[in-house]
């Protein structure tokens, strides 16, 4: 007993010496939290230099889509070529060749444009779009018919660029390889007399795709997105949040409830692909549901979302107190009650926050929405979720493969309607939970 | 039921004499305890209760009566199975998945534990004050009328109006609160929360209301008002308080059981316990020597 008195008293520092000793490591201490905050600020300005970059290179390559060269031409309706009989017989106004139309006005504007392959050359400065813009006008009002219409037409995509790089002061060598001699002059000659114009693009955001870059445009991509994502949300979020609130609040602890417990977190990190194999053999291959529709793409995604939102369900329905559900058993509230008037209300934002992260991913999915058709070359903008459609990244992905230069500019412009579309979904989101946060 | 004729008066032996002392008075009912568990006009009735949480044992073949209009308070050292003694009495232990519960526990001579008991309809028979305050996340009024709301115990507007200013009126708060009923519940001060929470509990116009350590989250001035209020609400309620104050107990109970490592040691009359206690281990306590 008294030896070891003794050995403790030995170990006794002195008030001088433990200062000391305290003091020789606080130096060291403050270095090393200096140096946390430096490796902190690092990482976090490379994050930021990244995000810089690749905002940077995709406004800078995609700005220049949302604008379009037109022409004006002065178009004559020429009521012979129309509509030879005059019956106005809408058949046969639809059938008509527009293209003569634009033709004739382009060689009133350049009639030294004589050889055969001079003329093809002169027709090639106006997109091929250009017609429909034509049918459509006379479609929907034939009294036009026998007039002349100054009209604001489409360039080629080929012209187009050349233009824009024109009118940012550059030469247009670099994009300027499939424009001939003549063509160059004659746009030079229609700029001068004031008959080119940049426009806004409003093809872009309002047409589907097209093999003309003039013509392509991301609403079909956008809405087929949207319906998809629709169908995602209204099946992946209340069926996450019945399977998250079943397991926490009623599932009684078995084998069989850890089972599905370790499939969901597993499902959670299934690559994506796979899922699309499973969409394929299961809602195409046995339900028989059609093809490149969003229904069946959402279909898919909600498989892939699903852990996710049931994940985090979960774990808002864990974070809630247990004092609250105390005092809800303790004046006699059912189970269910207790859940629903309480739990819920209270676990709300946390599942809400896990449905965000859930439909943002499945935003950017595009491997197994290539499995179940949305890859195709789809013209028209779907009109509802059976009808065929592709998503916005398969939509990226279908343009940054395309050879036309005209697609790359719009290849950067869709991944910034792509991000919009994510930031306006995700405002939506963060504005519906500060509404149902209730911090008090 | 087991009852005893009538209860009869404890001859206490000497302190130094007791440790292994066998109640003489009721050994079939509660051998481990001194002194009478049973109470006239009892409204709930234990007799051998047991409880295992996993393996551990936790309550050990505990006996005791609440009678109406008492107050009984439960007093020990921590973990010695007061507090689990009191949730077994609404069942409140139901939610604890490693939690067995065995033993008899009648509640006016009816089975709580039995199949066909509803433990909705025993919470709302039993009610439950909670150590920490707990009021809902929702407003004054709300926090009041949910429990009247849930059993159906309002027709209309003006019936679930009575019984909020009612029961705030009971639980001494409606002259604090009468301007501010859309408030929430969570921005009251304490002691405020924890008398909405009284007025939360006696709104459902219970039998039995249960306090876990009601004031151990309170100020002394907080504290001597919930006790005021618990004398007052002993005319019209038992009343059951698990306590870590021995003065507290002293001054809000008529009788006290002392729990010590999960059985009851003694049970009495509360000045009884506190000035001439039987057993050695309630006199340690009560004498502050451990605890």
């Amino acid at each position: 007993m008294m030896a070891n008195d003794g050995d403790r008293n030995r170990h006794q520092l002195s008030p001088e010496e433990t200062r000391r000793r305290v003091n020789a490591g606080l130096r060291r201490r403050y270095r090393s939290e200096q140096l946390f905050r430096f490796y902190g600020i690092c990482s976090v300005s490379l994050g930021v230099v990244f995000l810089l970059v690749l905002f940077g290179t995709i406004i800078g390559n995609g700005y220049s889509a949302f604008q379009q060269s037109f022409v004006r031409l002065d178009i004559h309706f020429d009521a012979e070529l129309v509509d030879p009989d005059g019956a106005r017989d809408p058949e046969v106004l639809s059938a008509a060749d527009y293209s003569l139309l634009v033709k004739s006005a382009l060689r009133e504007i350049v009639p030294e444009a004589g050889s055969r392959a001079e003329r093809r050359e002169l027709n090639g400065l106006v997109s091929a779009g250009a017609v429909f813009e034509l049918r459509e006008t006379v479609m929907a009002d034939a009294r036009i018919l026998g007039q002349t219409r100054s009209m604001w037409l489409p360039l080629a995509s080929e012209m187009d660029l050349w233009i824009k790089a024109r009118s940012a002061g550059e030469s247009g060598e670099d994009v300027g390889g499939r424009i001939s001699a003549n063509q160059r002059a004659w746009l030079e000659r229609l700029q001068a007399d004031d008959r080119i114009e940049l426009q806004f693009n409003k093809a872009f955001f309002s047409n589907g795709d097209s093999r003309e870059p003039e013509l392509a445009g991301v609403w079909g991509a956008t809405k087929g997105s949207f319906f998809m994502l629709l169908v995602t949300l209204l099946l992946s979020f209340p069926l996450g949040v019945a399977a998250a609130i079943y397991l926490e609040e009623f599932a009684r602890r078995s084998w069989w409830v850890d089972v599905v417990e370790v499939n969901i977190n597993n499902l959670a990190a299934v690559p994506s692909i796979v899922f699309g194999l499973l969409g394929l053999a299961v809602f195409i291959n046995f339900f028989g549901l059609p093809r490149s529709a969003p229904l069946v793409g959402g279909l898919v995604l909600t498989l892939m979302t699903l852990p996710v939102v049931i994940i985090a369900s979960r774990a808002a329905i864990k974070a809630v107190p247990p004092s609250v559900r105390e005092a809800a058993l303790g004046i006699g509230a059912s189970q269910m009650q207790m859940v629903f008037h309480h739990v819920l209300p209270l676990a709300l934002p946390g599942m809400l926050t896990g449905a965000i992260i859930g439909m943002a991913r499945a935003l950017g999915e595009s491997a197994p929405l290539l499995m179940i058709g949305m890859v195709a070359f789809i013209v028209d903008v779907p009109s509802g979720p059976m009808s065929p459609s592709t998503a916005l990244p398969v939509q990226i992905y279908l343009w940054a493969d395309s050879p036309e230069r005209a697609f790359v500019e719009r290849t950067s412009a869709a991944i910034m309607v792509l991000l919009a579309f994510l930031l306006v979904m995700n405002a939506t989101a963060v504005w519906l939970r500060s509404r149902f946060e209730r911090r008090w | 039921m087991l009852r005893m004729e009538k209860p009869q008066d404890v001859v206490a032996p000497p302190a130094d004499a007791v440790p292994a002392a066998t109640p003489v008075e009721a050994p079939r009912i509660a051998p481990d305890t001194v002194g009478d568990v049973t109470a006239r006009d009892a409204v709930i009735c234990v007799r051998g209760a047991n409880v295992h949480y996993g393996d551990k044992h936790a309550l050990i073949n505990v006996s005791l009566d609440v009678a109406r209009n008492e107050v009984i308070a439960l007093i020990g050292p921590s973990g010695c199975g007061k507090s689990t003694f009191l949730r077994c009495l609404n069942r409140m232990n139901d939610t604890i998945e490693s939690a067995r519960v065995t033993g008899d526990f009648r509640l006016d001579g009816q089975d709580m534990y039995a199949r066909d008991t509803d433990v909705v309809m025993l919470r709302a028979r039993v009610g439950m004050v909670f150590q920490k305050p707990n009021p809902f996340p929702k407003s004054i009024y709300e926090n009041v009328a949910y429990g009247a709301r849930i059993h159906g115990l309002a027709a209309n507007r003006a019936e679930l109006d009575d019984i909020v200013y009612g029961s705030l009126e009971r639980a001494g708060l409606i002259d604090e609160v009468k301007d501010r009923l859309d408030d929430p519940g969570t921005g009251l001060s304490g002691g405020q929360q924890q008398r909405l929470c009284i007025a939360r509990t006696i709104a459902v116009n219970p039998e039995v209301i249960l306090m876990d350590e009601p004031c151990s989250a309170l100020d002394p001035i907080a504290t001597a008002r919930i006790e005021d209020l618990i004398d007052e609400l002993s005319e019209k309620y038992a009343i059951a308080i698990v306590t870590h104050s021995m003065q507290q107990a002293a001054r809000v109970s008529s009788r006290t059981a002392y729990f010590h490592l999960g059985r009851i040691i003694e049970v009495g009359p509360t000045d009884k316990i506190f000035t001439n206690p039987s057993h050695k281990l309630t006199e340690d306590y009560v004498t502050g020597r451990f605890g």
